[in-house]
């Protein structure tokens, strides 16, 4: 099993975290994992992405041209990702702030509500999790007990209260998911 | 060689006035007849030898005349790229925070190339000491001109004088990081005559007790002569040392346990 | 096994100081390596270890903290990015020549110049050849993963003693900020002081009343003195040569075309591999970890056997040279390289491979 996976948005979108909340999960799980960072100036503000691979076996290139799932939470990240997914894999998106919808028709594609639900919620600073939930009912790539390490390794023991609420997060993603377009 | 200087029945350990400390080597010193180096050299490793601290003294001698200091001084030496000096005393002590570690250094290896190093190692109030030979000129390269190279004074890159409007200031070393507040004792003294030597070593053996207290940088300005450099006799060269030197580089204290001393210059 | 963690490149060279029993870190800001004065001044090893960090003044100073406490004896460590080691260079060079141990990181990022903070391997050269002047080399490890960045902070103290040489550990900027999982090795105690005056009799740390003095320094005016420190230096690097050289060869065994990449363009090409081996192209890959000593006798060996080489690197072709050397001009070798902070892709790398080589 290898899993290669963009995600994508804007700076302060929890982009580059719930990519590391990820990782570590794998990690806990004893998987092979990397975590490949856009960096740079383009970090403040700008858009952000990371690519993370999760994979049973030693994972050769960090970096990719093409992705097994996107997870694009702003437009530019769109422009750029959606035609990198590969064919037959997964693409999701958070509609808020998206004016162009993804049209591929050779992917899956799925919607999630996730920072209007968060706002409503008073979760803005967990919206990251929701949109993680979403992405893990579709690829259980990781048991939630090592999402639930993971959770522990990557947020400082400070923060550590607050990983209930991080995994409610989670469970509510899975719930916010709508298909959008089935391959099959 | 020995029985030059006195009959073996008058050689008694009793009747010996003077002897040269063991931590200068028994080689001849490199240095020009007439030069200040092997006095101030002498000063230094007399007061580690009272101090009997040779075990736990680490030096580092710079590039310029003194490049070579480790040659005659029987203590463990390193020798730094120019100007890097205070870099290397910082780690060292750093890392080795019981020892005693002085840099010896030159105004061209302090006061140009390495003006950073020293700035930051004073600035950051280091446990050190740092000997500094100012003779307003940089005498190893065959006498060019140095930071410290007076107004009109000629070098073989000056050779019309110094001029100040397109050559710069001199530039006083000393008295800029006396204001840095890590830095604790800072003095100028000259070892051209005995009562000035007296005073020089006076000055080494306070800076090295205080680094036994902690008490943050000393640091010790020693005017000296460079009669070769300057193209004069040594006599002619100390003289001229007190009538051009001195008035611009005025000797004192400047800085004492931690307090600038005002005086009118 | 050790402590499992998930980590910066950066940060795996931190702790694996730490671990390694490291007595200082001198180093000075600069993108992309920053987190590694960052892990370490959050880290407190002064408290963890009684390891030494300090933030010098600019990387002219950094080089030279490091040769002080080398010289002394003590394991000491910096990094730094391509300016930044541009600056460092002097230095190095002088600690070649007084034969001092300490372990530098460069992070590598593009140049020339000011260049940009993304990643680059285009001071192979400079670490290699020697970048400073005079005649002298230094052991080159170039890691290709997080866990790598860790191991080779180790080898390279422990190389660094044993030859009494600088060892360089040549990285990118994509391996100091990508994450991956590290297992660490366990803490080395560092050395006591009579444990390092004993392990090095040559350093200054003081001279006890039973010894003459210690004097570390390059300078030999003397001509014939100064050949002979440098027949010394030379000496050494053959027996490095001998004995030091680390690669990998990852599906060689049938291969009719040959990657030749270090560090993440051998990752990049690792990928690449699988891609071309998926349309049917036999290729292999063969990856220098020592860049200095080159493995010149095994990458002949494998490049003798396959119908063209191509040598993948984000430069403008540095390392081919080496390659061409070791293997001679029998067969077809070429080089493919992205530079100014580009990483090629592993597709435009089997483009290249169809293009260059079998198709050309």
């Amino acid at each position: 099993m290898t899993e290669e996976i963009i995600i994508a948005g804007f700076g302060g979108q929890g982009v580059l975290s719930m990519g590391k909340i990820l990782a570590y999960s794998g990690v806990m799980q004893n998987k092979e994992v990397s975590w490949m960072p856009s960096y740079g100036p383009e970090m403040r503000g700008g858009t952000a992405n990371v690519t993370v691979i999760i994979s049973d076996e030693r994972i050769s290139s960090p970096i990719l041209n093409s992705y097994d799932t996107a997870i694009i939470l702003n437009q530019q990240s769109m422009d750029k990702f959606e035609k990198t997914v590969k064919p037959g894999g997964l693409l999701i998106y958070d509609p808020n702030g998206i004016t162009r919808f993804p049209d591929r028709r050779d992917i899956n594609i799925y919607s999630i509500e996730a920072a209007d639900e968060a706002g409503k919620r008073g979760l803005s600073k967990i919206f990251n999790m929701i949109v993680l939930g979403g992405f893990l009912k579709l690829k259980p790539l990781v048991a939630p007990e090592y999402i639930h390490k993971g959770l522990e390794k990557s947020l400082p023991a400070r923060h550590h209260a607050l990983i209930p609420e991080n995994e409610k997060a989670i469970e509510l993603g899975k719930e916010l998911l709508q298909a959008i377009h089935l391959v099959n | 060689m020995e029985e030059l200087f006195a009959k073996p029945e008058i050689r008694k350990p009793e009747n010996i006035v003077y002897k040269k400390t063991d931590l200068m080597v028994d080689r001849p010193l490199s240095y020009c007849p007439g030069c200040g180096h092997g006095t101030a050299h002498r000063m230094l490793m007399e007061v580690i030898e009272e101090m009997d601290i040779t075990e736990k003294t680490i030096g580092v001698s710079p590039v310029g005349c003194s490049v070579l200091a480790y040659d005659f001084l029987n203590i463990d030496m390193l020798g730094a790229a120019h100007g890097r000096a205070p870099a290397l005393a910082t780690a060292i002590k750093r890392m080795w925070p019981n020892h005693f570690v002085f840099t010896y250094q030159g105004d061209g290896d302090l006061a140009a190339i390495g003006t950073a190093e020293t700035i930051h190692a004073c600035n950051r109030g280091e446990n050190i000491t740092i000997i500094f030979i100012n003779n307003g000129i940089y005498g190893m390269t065959g006498g060019q001109m140095a930071p410290t190279t007076l107004p009109g004074m000629r070098s073989s890159t000056s050779p019309y004088g110094r001029d100040v409007p397109t050559m710069g200031h001199p530039l006083k070393m000393t008295e800029l990081v006396a204001h840095l507040p890590g830095v604790y004792y800072v003095t100028r003294q000259s070892v051209h005559t005995p009562n000035n030597v007296r005073k020089t070593k006076k000055a080494i053996r306070k800076a090295f007790e205080l680094q036994k207290e902690n008490k943050g940088l000393s640091f010790i300005e020693i005017v000296s002569n460079c009669n070769s450099g300057w193209k004069m006799t040594p006599v002619q060269s100390n003289k001229w040392m007190e009538e051009n030197m001195f008035p611009f580089y005025q000797l004192g204290d400047i800085k004492v346990d931690g307090k600038l001393i005002e005086v009118a210059r | 096994m050790g402590e499992l963690r998930l980590m910066k490149g950066n940060e795996a060279v931190a702790e694996a100081a730490i671990r390694a029993g490291c007595d200082g870190y001198f180093g000075y800001p600069i993108t992309p390596q920053s987190e590694v004065m960052e892990y370490l001044m959050a880290e407190k090893p002064f408290e963890r270890t009684g390891m030494v960090v300090l933030q010098a003044e600019s990387e002219v100073a950094a080089i030279n903290m490091l040769y002080g406490g080398a010289g002394t004896g003590k394991m000491v460590m910096t990094s730094s990015s391509s300016p930044g080691v541009s600056l460092m260079q002097e230095g190095i060079s002088y600690m070649a020549g007084a034969e001092l141990p300490a372990v530098i990181v460069n992070v590598v990022r593009g140049g020339p110049g000011l260049g940009t903070i993304q990643p680059s391997q285009a001071d192979y050269f400079q670490a290699v050849k020697g970048g400073g002047h005079g005649d002298y080399k230094m052991l080159v490890l170039a890691p290709a993963s997080v866990q790598e960045m860790c191991d080779h902070v180790k080898l390279g103290f422990e190389k660094a003693y044993e030859y009494r040489t600088p060892v360089m550990i040549l990285s990118d900027g994509a391996i100091g900020q990508m994450m991956e999982k590290v297992v660490l090795f366990d803490q080395i105690p560092r050395r006591t002081d009579d444990e390092i005056i004993k392990q090095c009799p040559w350093a200054s740390n003081g001279r006890p009343k039973t010894r003459n003095h210690n004097i570390i320094t390059s300078l030999d005016l003397d001509p014939a003195g100064q050949e002979r420190v440098n027949l010394k230096l030379q000496a050494k690097y053959k027996v490095m040569e001998q004995k030091e050289v680390l690669y990998e060869e990852i599906q060689c065994e049938d291969a009719e075309y040959l990657f030749v990449a270090f560090g993440l363009s051998a990752r990049i090409c690792q990928k690449a591999t699988d891609l071309a081996r998926a349309k049917g192209i036999k290729v292999g890959l063969f990856r220098p970890i020592t860049l200095f000593p080159f493995p010149s006798i095994e990458v002949s060996n494998v490049g003798n056997r396959v119908k063209g080489i191509l040598v993948v690197e984000m430069n403008a072709g540095q390392m081919i040279e080496d390659v061409k050397l070791s293997v001679g001009c029998k067969i077809k070798i070429e080089h493919f390289g992205r530079f100014g902070g580009i990483i090629p892709s592993p597709d435009e790398v089997v483009r290249a491979l169809e293009q260059k080589i079998i198709g050309g």
